[in-house]
Formats: structure tokens, C-alpha cells, sequence
């Protein structure tokens, strides 16, 4: 159903996006200074640095290989200037890229360095700029935008109130034909079988658990002490006292639809529907391959008042704690609060959430991109050689 | 539900006093604190059954935290949201504070 107040961008590969940046990418973390150099010279385009891209291998390269073209495939992204120290792995990002249909070009520091590299990546920037002020906003159906979600600082009010709040939007969105995803591995210990039962066919429950079973094996190999970490000192003073309970609330965001995949961290969703991905919880990690997935927006309930962004995915805070609403204000998009006061019932605070969605799919921005919360955080799947 | 019978909720929702307590689930173990509680008698709502209880509290319960419903044992799983959330380190007496002082993960043993 074509939603005729709503509109984005369609982008050549018939993805929709609901932003249009000009993004400015670096392969590794030496090129973060002529990127910088590149986003002052031609100001409205958006750099990307990142603290990653040197000596990895393996599957740790190919997930930041994945992470980087995803993300300049994102269809919030209009055009992207890709430029790394050396051409081999800088061509490996473009050609990862191009198949999305955008215009996209790479550049190499070594033989020219910063100076030379600045000059021809800026005169290229600044034609993709002013190309992309051209596009306008098409009408779109809500169901085409991809959603991810995640929640942070959780606390008890998380699991009673904003959580089901954005299981209220999931239902929906997934009724109407629109794809979501999900994550956070660890943070399903204790109620993983929940996870496990909604799998659509036992090919998707076979790989959800193998991973989970993989992720928990590596947290407790550590040997270490996880309280304080999983659940956070925040968690704790917010009332979560398990990492079980924790889980909980978490999976109350998941709604009720069926999960109709289990996807590799930073792998593009191909079912639509709900999407399983494994990842972590750490909230700029998580967004950030949720961005390199396609996820276009970004539903963050919080509950003692996690403040990320992301550069490209704009990200919508939702809080049931009365305290957090009043005390970091500029932080939260939407209080729920009521929920705990029984104002309101899950459907009138889902609509709430609902029209709010509509309002930054048009174009509002969210707290997080007025503050300029542009966390974009690469997943390290082990130490580089 | 209905149409009516949600509006009917509604009402009755905006009729009734903000609750101290919202407990997930009918024959959970633990209510959360929706405000600062002091100790004395407090309204609980259950979240299933939209069931309304009064329970005592024995200590101050902050906003997010969670008081005990019923006495428990050293040991004894936790339950919340209908499911095991940990176990007792010691007993505890229904109207205490129930938080990491006492209670643990039952699944991670290395998040003591």
C-alpha cells in the first residue's frame, strides 16, 4: 500500500532510502585524515572515519570489507568517494559498492599522498554533491523501509514499556510486508529458546543456534567476570540484575511475528520479514551493521539513556523511564512513559511511535542527528597479524 | 480482545491511581517499581491479567527495581516474565529488594 504522505529516495537498485548523504569512505584508518580534509573542503559531505582496515585477515577482513561496502551501499547514501592507502583493497570497497547503481569512486594515497589525494577526491566530491541536490524524494510504502532494532542501557522500565512499544511497530511492519532485524546474540541467554521456537523451518533454527552456541562459547572461554559488562553497571543500577532478565526485555521488542532468517553480521537481508542477525550488543557495533546491512532507520528503546547515532541510519530513542525523559530530554524522541502510569495502553503508545516513524522517514531528524551522534563503530572479529 | 472490551481497558486504566508496581506475569515472583516506593502497602497491576494487588514492601524499592511477591529460597529459581531470570544466593523474604546482593545468573556461571 503506497502511503501517499510518505516519500525518500529510490535508489538505481530499487532499494528506498530516507536520507541522501554523500559519503566520503575510508578503507583503513590512515585515510581518515584526508577524508576528514575532503568533507571540510566540500562541506554537506559526510566522512566516515573509522579506527580499522590494516593488517586484518581472514574473516575479520572480509566483515570490515562487508561493513564498509554495505555502508556505502546503504540507500540513505547517495554517492561515495572511497579513498584508502593503497588500490588493491581501495578497488575491493568500490566494486563492493558498485552493484548498488550509485555513482561511486575510489582514490589511493600512495605514489600522490594527502595533498594530491584531497585535490581529486574533493573536485569528484563536490560534482557527487551537487549531483545528489538534484535528486528529489519519490512517494514510498512504509513497509519498504528497512527497519533494525536494538535497545541500550536497558533497564526493568525497557522491558515493561519501550520494548513492547517497538514490538508493537514490528508486528505491524512485518504484517504490512516490511523487513526488520534484529540481533544482540549474547543478550538472548535465557530466553534463546523463544528465539529458536519463532525460527520459520529448521534450517533457520539450526543456524540461529550454532551461532548462539558459538558466541556464548567465546564469551565464556574468557573465564572473566561478566557482571558489570553483560548486564552493564547501567543495567545494574537501572534494576536488571541478570543477564537472563535482561534477555528478556530484550526479546520483548521481537513482537510476535516469525523469525524468517539468520544472518552473518553485516549480511543484507534477503527474506523479508524478521531478520535475525548475529552480532553484538554494543549499541555502535550493532547499528553500524545494521547501516552495512540496508537497515535505513534505526528503533532504539533505552532505559537509563544511551545516546548513539549513526552517520547514515538515523536513529528514533524511545524511554518508559520517567527519569531519563526529564534529565537527558534532548536525547529522547519519544516518552513512553505513560505506559508505567497507565495513561495509555502498547497500541495508542505504538501509534505514537508509528506517526513518529513517518515524521523522520519525511525527513525530521532525530535527537541524535541534531546532536550530531555519528558513531560508526567497525565489528573486530580477532587481533589483526 | 474487542474493540469494546479494549475501550472498556482503557477506561478503566485512566480511572484507576498510577500503580507502584507492574508485574509481567501471573505467578511471577518479583514486581518492578515504577516510581521510588518507600516501605508500607502498595497498588501492583498485573501485565497478563490487568489483575490489581496490594503488596507489602518491607524496604525502599528505587524506580526499575523489583520487590519479592513471595518468600524464597536459597537456591530457588527467580521467575519473571513467567520464566527463570536466576536463583536465590540466599532466602528471601516476600516485600524485600530483590537485586544482585541476592540473586545470580542461573546461566552464566562466570556472572557472579
Amino acid at each position: 500500500m503506497a502511503e501517499q504522505h510518505l516519500s525518500g529516495y529510490r535508489r538505481p537498485d530499487g532499494r528506498v532510502g530516507i536520507r541522501n548523504h554523500v559519503v566520503i569512505l575510508p578503507v583503513d584508518d590512515l585515510s581518515n585524515a584526508v577524508c576528514e580534509a575532503v568533507a571540510r573542503t566540500v562541506p554537506g559531505t559526510l566522512a566516515l572515519p573509522h579506527a580499522y582496515g590494516r593488517l586484518q585477515y581472514g574473516a575479520d577482513l572480509e566483515l570490515t570489507f562487508r561493513t564498509l561496502a554495505g555502508t556505502g551501499a546503504n540507500p540513505n547514501v547517495a554517492a561515495v568517494v572511497v579513498i584508502g592507502i593503497e588500490p588493491n583493497w581501495t578497488q575491493r570497497i568500490v566494486e563492493g559498492i558498485a552493484p548498488s547503481g550509485k555513482p561511486v569512486e575510489g582514490f589511493s594515497i600512495e605514489r600522490f599522498g594527502d595533498l594530491k589525494t584531497l585535490e581529486k577526491a574533493a573536485r569528484v566530491a563536490q560534482l557527487m554533491l551537487q549531483d545528489a541536490s538534484e535528486l528529489r524524494r519519490e512517494p514510498l510504502a512504509r513497509e519498504e523501509v528497512v527497519i533494525s532494532i536494538k535497545c541500550g542501557e536497558s533497564d526493568t522500565t525497557t522491558g515493561l514499556a519501550s520494548c513492547p512499544t517497538v514490538a508493537q511497530v514490528v508486528d505491524r511492519h512485518v504484517q504490512a510486508g516490511g523487513t526488520v532485524i534484529f540481533g544482540e546474540t549474547s543478550e538472548l541467554t535465557g530466553g534463546e529458546h523463544l528465539i529458536a521456537q519463532r525460527c520459520i523451518d529448521e534450517a533457520v533454527r539450526a543456524r540461529f543456534q550454532a551461532m548462539y552456541e558459538d558466541y556464548i562459547r567465546e564469551i565464556e572461554a574468557s573465564g572473566a567476570n561478566l557482571l558489570g559488562s553483560q548486564p552493564t553497571q547501567g543495567n545494574i543500577r537501572g534494576g536488571l540484575s541478570t543477564i537472563e532478565e535482561k534477555a528478556l526485555g530484550n526479546i520483548a521488542k521481537t513482537g510476535t511475528v516469525p523469525v524468517v532468517d539468520a544472518l552473518e553480521p553485516a549480511q543484507a537481508p534477503t527474506r523479508r520479514g524478521l531478520n535475525f542477525m548475529d552480532s553484538s550488543s554494543a549499541a555502535a557495533e550493532f547499528i553500524t551493521l545494521m547501516g552495512a546491512a540496508g537497515a535505513v532507520l534505526h528503533l532504539f528503546p533505552t532505559g537509563q539513556g544511551n545516546i548513539v547515532g549513526h552517520p547514515v541510519v538515523p536513529v528514533i530513542k524511545i524511554t518508559a523511564n520517567p527519569l531519563t525523559a526529564e534529565t537527558m530530554a534532548e536525547h529522547i524522541d519519544l516518552d513512553v512513559s505513560g505506559l508505567l502510569r497507565r495513561e495509555y495502553g502498547l497500541r495508542e503508545a505504538g501509534d505514537h511511535l508509528m506517526a513518529l516513524i513517518d515524521r523522520t522517514i519525511n525527513g525530521r531528524l532525530t535527537c541524535a542527528e541534531a546532536l550530531g551522534h555519528r558513531e560508526f563503530v567497525l565489528t573486530k572479529l580477532y587481533r589483526s597479524a | 480482545m474487542s474493540q469494546a472490551d479494549s475501550q472498556a481497558l482503557e477506561e478503566r486504566r485512566g480511572a484507576s491511581a498510577a500503580p507502584g508496581f507492574l508485574i509481567h506475569n501471573e505467578g511471577d515472583h518479583v514486581a518492578v517499581a515504577v516510581q521510588d516506593v518507600q516501605p508500607g502497602r502498595h497498588l501492583a497491576v498485573y501485565m497478563d491479567s490487568e489483575r490489581e494487588v496490594t503488596i507489602s514492601v518491607l524496604e525502599a524499592i528505587p524506580l526499575g527495581h523489583k520487590v519479592a511477591l513471595c518468600d524464597l529460597n536459597e537456591g530457588q529459581a527467580v521467575i519473571e516474565y513467567g520464566l527463570p531470570i536466576g536463583q536465590a544466593r540466599r532466602p528471601i523474604q516476600a516485600g524485600q529488594h530483590v537485586h544482585t546482593h541476592n540473586i545470580r545468573s542461573m546461566r552464566w556461571q562466570n556472572s557472579i
